[in-house]
């Protein structure tokens, strides 16, 4: 089937912007309304009514008259009617009082004198480009507010009276009202050269059509009305507003044709002007809004297009999708890191289309059998024409036995399926990747917790919003270009930015260290892993941990690195696999952390993606099952410190007093030794600080040495699974100095921080420095200290997030059409070179090891 | 014309020098290169007053960098 030769090809060329005169809206115009009435006693709607079938149609069943189309076929036709009297229009009133002012009252020409027209065109055009066309219709008056022959027209002399504008809609001519019929002469005469002075263009834009005297009425279907349970039938807002204007108009027809008197007809004029005015825009400041029947406002044409709520924010720069979900996310460590786990309720409301074949009917019978309350059902299916019909228990007979080959049913999410899984903010390309569809009990999203970090997810109520692809199109195209797999390497750092955390590395870490456990346990873990085949596992009553990751790992398996949590002289320093076993080396945050993870970025190039994840989520299974079964929990008491150690710390931290004191003593003498470029007094700040600060790493290192190496806080800090020494010290041993801006507290009262110091104490103790650590408790003063740099360094990240979130955004869009090219130079959407190897270097970091390329290892590899 | 400007001796101002006219020829037909293209540099900067530079004139600057080391970068030289 060729469409093709049914195809014009056309090119815009231009587009103008001006507006519709009476007769364009005329011939625009399908139907003309003459009457208010909209059904008549059948229901049907009358000819020359504001529901016209020529306007298009909202009935299922109806043709349209103008265009023969069906419901939804026809776009609608525009109506118009006939004012009886020219009515000004709202949103021209500036414009039409710009005119008058600037034209002859009489003669209808622009009041300035033909040569200097000529002479001041430049400018204005200058002037409408720069600041836009009602600047340049002020510049117009000032030009003639110039001229000396003010209040007279240079062309017939004229007198000019003064114009003001009576808001919303009265023109005053000194003190005589213009009538919309006066202003309407007045602007004819306004000759096209002149307006073009205006930045008119006369084509498109006559200014007597900003009085109009044809009103278009929109059509049908951008006002349809609904029918309510009842029966009744309840109209559109514009409908009811329309209704009003139809009928004063036709009273004011009548009382002109009959010659009322002229106050009526004013009145009526009035009136008439009050309702057109509000069918455009009913939030005018200056005249009531026009009510339903129940006090609410009625929503016209300006209220459906401008705001948040309005047709341009809302529903075209509005981002809102079908089959979605959002909700709370939990994390699942038995879930695959490629999976996501879907409550039940999300499942059997998001639905896959699937196209019946001779060959999945019956399969997709049971779907329909189960109809759209139990699971796995289905919820629609769809006809070869189109026609979508939802499946009830009631129905369900019958679909059964219609359902042939052809047909599509809208079945629920099943295991399997591809999703697309998002967390906001979406900063880089992972904070999107299609995951599949695990349906689970529960109410929750559920994730791996390894692909938090590409997310930046936690689950402190963290919530994330799930997609289904309905097409096969887009089926394809997430998972060729968006699973889990295809985004392990982050292309920032070319690392695993999917790796082991917390748990995961903790519990390695135990295992492979020096772990010995009984043969039956090794097959537990394994079991509990997920690895169904033990063979690879050594034939020995005891087996150590080393062997039961090597049995995570691909029997063909080299690996070289180094542990960095055991001292460099140590043999499982080196981290040493040979054929798939792991002969030295401790697991850690180095070899198996996200975006650390060396081990992790090699099984990549080896294995290939699809591989990598299998084998990361072993790892990241067996670690937190050797947790689980062995149990892990820190204690106050790996905090603890002998009372040799208690006794250094005390000496520490009291030699550091005694210099701190020296030092303000130096102060006072005058004999401190100054630094470069400072203060005497920014001088011993420094050097009280610095002398603090090495009192404090001094404890920390002895809180390192003498605490017990085997507690299970330690194993944490050494795999780098969770906390570091400086945590450890702080509660073992002492807090030290908290730093307000940079510097030591000083601020609060007159020379001093709290009142229970002396004025200008220059002592560690009055200016912030806490020497208990947080086993011990924090004295009252220390504490208050705590709590002011806690609650800063609170605000700090408060102000600063959203600022950072910014400027990371504008620079993200600044560079969002940089390209590489095939000479590999970097150029911009206009072709313009930024660099001329992409990172200086040429080196595509996802291709890399973090951002390197090992060429030893290559040639290695090689040989 | 004005003596010979001397060429700044900076840590901070990296190498400049002028291409010749085969060399901006080469440079050219090797990336496909118009002189729209081209980053460009002003003919008035300080770091090239001692080349005595015109219009078009293609400069070449040799840069430290902390991936590669070095990195060779041209610009066209520019009256704006």
């Amino acid at each position: 089937m060729s469409t093709d030769d049914k195809l014009v090809y056309k090119r815009i060329k231009s587009i103008t912007f001006g507006i519709m005169g009476p007769k364009f809206l005329k011939d625009m115009a399908s139907a003309k309304v003459v009457t208010p009435e909209l059904y008549d006693k059948e229901g049907y709607p009358v000819d020359g009514g504001l529901m016209d079938v020529r306007m298009g149609v909202i009935d299922p069943g109806l043709k349209c008259k103008s265009c023969g189309h069906k419901l939804k076929e026809c776009p609608g036709h525009f109506g118009y009617i006939e004012l009886a009297r020219p009515i000004v229009h709202i949103k021209f009133t500036k414009e039409i009082l710009d005119l008058m002012r600037c034209t002859c009252k009489s003669c209808g020409r622009i009041l300035i004198p033909q040569d200097k027209i000529k002479k001041n065109l430049g400018i204005l055009e200058d002037v409408g480009q720069e600041l836009g066309l009602s600047a340049r219709r002020k510049k117009v008056s000032e030009i003639i507010a110039g001229l000396k022959t003010i209040n007279k027209c240079p062309h017939c002399k004229e007198k000019q009276l003064k114009i003001s504008l009576d808001k919303p809609t009265t023109f005053i001519e000194d003190v005589r009202r213009v009538s919309p019929i006066e202003i309407r002469t007045r602007l004819e005469r306004v000759n096209d050269d002149d307006l073009e002075v205006f930045g008119m263009n006369p084509k498109a834009v006559r200014p007597e059509w900003m009085i109009l005297t044809i009103l278009p009425i929109p059509p049908v279907t951008m006002r349809p009305s609904i029918t309510l349970e009842s029966g009744e039938r309840s109209e559109d807002d514009l409908t009811h507003k329309l209704g009003d204007i139809v009928r004063i108009n036709q009273r004011l027809f009548e009382n002109i044709n009959a010659g009322a008197p002229e106050i009526i007809i004013e009145d009526l004029w009035d009136l008439l002007q009050y309702h057109v005015t509000t069918f455009f825009d009913n939030e005018i400041s200056q005249i009531p809004p026009a009510r339903h029947r129940s006090g609410e406002p009625l929503k016209t044409l300006t209220a459906r297009i401008k705001s948040k709520e309005g047709r341009i924010r809302h529903n075209l720069a509005g981002k809102r999708t079908n089959f979605s979900a959002r909700t709370v996310i939990s994390p699942d460590p038995k879930l695959n890191i490629n999976e996501v786990g879907v409550p039940f309720v999300i499942a059997m409301k998001l639905s896959v289309p699937e196209r019946v074949t001779e060959w999945n009917m019956k399969f997709l019978k049971t779907f329909l059998e189960n109809g759209p309350d139990k699971y796995p059902g289905a919820n629609y299916i769809i006809r070869p024409d189109g026609k979508r019909k939802k499946i009830t228990d009631e129905t369900k007979e019958q679909l059964l036995e219609e359902l042939q080959p052809g047909f599509t049913v809208e079945r629920h999410l099943c295991d399997g399926d591809i999703s697309l899984f998002n967390r906001q903010p979406s900063l880089h390309r992972m904070s999107m990747m299609c995951h599949r569809v695990r349906v689970l009990p529960g109410l929750t999203l559920r994730l791996n917790p390894a692909v938090c970090a590409p997310y930046n997810a936690d689950f402190d109520g963290d919530e994330m919003n799930l997609h289904i692809p309905q097409t096969e199109e887009a089926r394809a195209e997430a998972e060729v270009l968006m699973e889990v797999q295809t985004q392990l390497i982050s292309p920032r750092y070319g690392l695993s930015i999917i790796g082991c955390n917390q748990d995961a590395i903790c519990g390695n870490y135990l295992l492979t260290k020096d772990m010995t456990v009984p043969r039956e346990e090794a097959i537990d873990l394994m079991a509990s892993v997920g690895i169904e085949e033990f063979s690879s596992l050594p034939n020995k009553a005891q087996v150590t941990g080393k062997e039961i990751f090597s049995a995570m790992l691909p029997d063909d398996y080299n690996f070289d690195g180094n542990s960095k949590s055991m001292p460099p002289d140590h043999p499982d320093h080196i981290v040493k696999i040979r054929k798939g076993k792991l002969l030295s080396g401790v697991m850690d945050k180095s070899t198996l952390g996200e975006g650390s993870g060396l081990l992790l970025r090699n099984i990549h190039k080896r294995y290939g993606r699809d591989e990598m994840v299998e084998i990361l989520g072993r790892i990241y299974r067996l670690g937190n099952e050797v947790l689980l079964k062995y149990g892990f929990t820190t204690r106050l008491s790996d905090a603890d410190l002998s009372s040799d150690a208690t006794i250094q710390i005390d000496a520490i931290i009291d030699d550091s007093y005694v210099h701190v004191q020296k030092l303000i003593e130096q102060f006072k003498n005058g004999t401190l030794e100054l630094l470069p470029g400072r203060l005497i007094s920014e001088t011993l700040e420094l050097r009280i600080l610095e002398r603090l600060n090495k009192a404090r790493n001094d404890t920390g290192q002895i809180v390192a040495d003498t605490s017990d190496q085997t507690s299970n806080t330690m194993a944490m800090v050494k795999s780098g699974a969770r906390g570091n020494l400086i945590n450890l010290a702080q509660i073992a041993a002492c807090v030290g100095q908290q730093a307000l801006r940079g510097g030591r507290i000083g601020k609060g009262y007159n020379g001093r921080t709290l009142s229970c110091f002396r004025k200008n104490d220059l002592g560690p103790e009055a200016r912030g420095f806490i020497k208990n650590g947080f086993k011990k408790g924090l004295r009252p003063h220390e504490m208050f200290f705590m709590a002011m740099t806690g609650r800063d360094s609170l605000m700090d990240t408060a102000l600063r997030t959203p600022k950072s979130g910014y400027l990371y955004r504008r620079l993200a869009n600044a560079l969002q059409d940089f390209k590489v090219e095939y000479d590999f130079t970097v150029r911009d959407a206009s072709g313009k070179i930024v660099q001329f190897a992409y990172g200086e270097d040429g080196i595509d970091v996802s291709k890399s090891e973090g951002g390197k390329i090992n060429v030893k290892q290559i040639i290695n590899s090689i040989e | 014309m004005a003596a010979k400007k001397e060429k700044i001796n900076h840590f901070l101002v990296p190498e400049h020098s002028k291409l010749n006219d085969k060399e901006k020829k080469e440079l050219m037909e090797k990336f496909h290169l118009t002189t729209k293209e081209l980053p460009k540099i002003a003919l008035t900067d300080a770091a090239i007053q001692h080349l005595d530079p015109k219009e078009k004139d293609v400069i070449k600057i040799i840069r430290k960098s902390s991936t590669a080391e070095t990195t060779i970068f041209y610009r066209g030289v520019v009256n704006e």
